[in-house]
């Protein structure tokens, strides 16, 4: 990801936006498709499961970068684990404490946020190469970015899915609910619906970027985003 | 995630650092998760009383009062109010202090974990009344529909759960039916695309109501000494 692992990013505006568009973990990176795909039946489900994970990249992604200088290579991948499997027994525990409705709700799913790829990745790729400050931001990001994933399926399987959005309903009684939707193969369907259009918007891009280039070939500004 | 062959530390460490590391990040772990368990542990335990006393007054809707009580094979004793957690059955009774039934916890191995369940029961008509569900880690959106389908609720207006006339056994096991192929008063008609839940509701229901219930009948009496004092307002 980056051309000299040593040398830390400085921070900028894009080590925060990086996560939310151009390296979206969800959409473009495919990160975290499990919890993506299981979690998201609910536009409330996926926004707690969003805040969750958040939290646990935001938690580990600070501890990682202070303890970068003290971790050896050899047990990284442990340690990390190690640090993430406490703060998600955190989140477990402060979920519990919040409300039994919403624990009952994310079931098996808290817990499964240890083995998810996003926050693993994060640590190794970024958190543990970079000064604090940068490392907080971007998981922040990377969090928002995962956030706005899951809402993006929530949103959409518990509209068509049950009629209703945030629990409220939309459409009225009479409204026959998509079942499909809110059932695992509905996921698959949004997600590759999501998908599409992120490879879409993408390929505009691209094509414009190159019409550009053709036009002013002096022109050095890099694009945000490619 | 190979190691990236441009970072290589050019000694490896000595195992001790190793072991070392990872024993100091356990250590820090460990005291994060007892602090963290500590400081929620009253707060949960508390929102797991609160959970309970509602799904008691949920099952049994006609009660305003209720009473814990143990029940084991020498007798059913009165519990203290504050031992919400260690009660085998809560019994409800109406503003006059006439028992309206009693709250039972049953439970039974779902898809993905124990499936805890309270039932309402009532003597007087020997049927199951109201079932909800206390703990589950059931497929939200699937499994997770036995506590609010209202179809499947339906099934616990008057789920038959006579006792033979000696009252040792149910005159008829609680089974969990296909969906649609609900014949019978004592059968359960399952949730389509939740078998195995509504499966585990049913075998929750058979086996807890099969221990429970026969005890129940051969120490009766103890739920209707009235012990004013006792009593607690919801």
């Amino acid at each position: 990801m980056m051309k000299d692992p040593r040398a830390p990013e400085a921070l900028s505006w894009s080590v925060f936006t990086q996560g939310i568009w151009r390296d979206n973990p969800v959409f473009v990176m495919l990160l975290g498709l499990c919890p993506a795909l299981a979690v998201s039946n609910t536009a409330s489900n996926a926004l707690a499961m969003g805040l969750a994970t958040t939290f646990v990249l935001l938690c580990s992604g600070v501890l990682v970068s202070l303890l970068r200088t003290v971790i050896p290579q050899q047990v990284r991948i442990a340690s990390y684990i190690i640090v993430i499997a406490t703060f998600v027994t955190i989140v477990d525990y402060a979920i519990q404490a919040i409300s039994l409705e919403l624990y009952k709700a994310l079931g098996a799913f808290i817990q499964l946020i240890v083995v998810n790829c996003i926050i693993l990745g994060r640590a190794e790729a970024y958190a543990s190469k970079n000064h604090v400050l940068n490392a907080f931001v971007n998981a922040l990001g990377m969090g928002v970015g995962f956030t706005f994933a899951m809402l993006c399926l929530g949103v959409v399987r518990e509209v068509l899915g049950s009629g209703t959005l945030f629990g409220v309903s939309l459409f009225g009684p009479d409204f026959q609910p998509w079942a499909v939707f809110v059932l695992p193969p509905g996921g698959f369907f949004i997600l590759a619906f999501w998908l599409f259009l992120f490879a879409v918007l993408k390929k505009r891009k691209q094509v414009r970027m190159a019409g550009r280039q053709a036009t002013s070939e002096t022109e050095k500004e890099v694009p945000r985003a490619t | 995630m190979s190691r990236n062959p441009g970072t290589a530390s050019p000694a490896p460490p000595r195992s001790m650092a190793l072991i070392g590391t990872l024993g100091g990040i356990a250590i820090m772990s460990g005291l994060l998760v007892a602090t963290t368990f500590q400081l929620t542990r009253e707060r949960i335990l508390q929102n797991r009383r609160e959970a309970l006393e509602r799904a008691v007054f949920e099952v049994l809707p006609e009660a305003t009062n209720r009473r814990s009580f143990f029940l084991n094979e020498e007798g059913l004793q009165a519990l203290a109010d504050d031992a919400l957690g260690q009660a085998s059955l809560y019994a409800g009774y109406d503003d006059s202090g006439a028992l309206t039934g009693v709250a039972i916890e049953g439970s039974a191995r779902g898809y993905q974990d124990v499936v805890k369940v309270l039932y309402g029961y009532s003597l007087e008509r020997e049927c199951i009344t109201g079932m909800t569900v206390l703990q589950s880690s059931e497929t939200p959106g699937l499994g997770d529909r036995v506590e609010t389908d209202p179809a499947f609720q339906a099934n616990f207006e008057c789920l038959d759960a006579r006792l033979n006339s000696e009252s040792t056994a149910l005159v008829q096991e609680i089974v969990t039916v296909k969906h649609g192929k609900k014949t019978d008063s004592w059968q359960i008609d399952a949730i389509s695309g939740a078998t195995v839940t509504s499966a585990a509701v049913g075998h929750a229901l058979q086996q807890s109501a099969s221990e429970i219930l026969p005890l129940l009948h051969r120490y009766e009496a103890a739920l209707y000494e009235n012990t004013a004092e006792e009593r607690t307002s919801p």
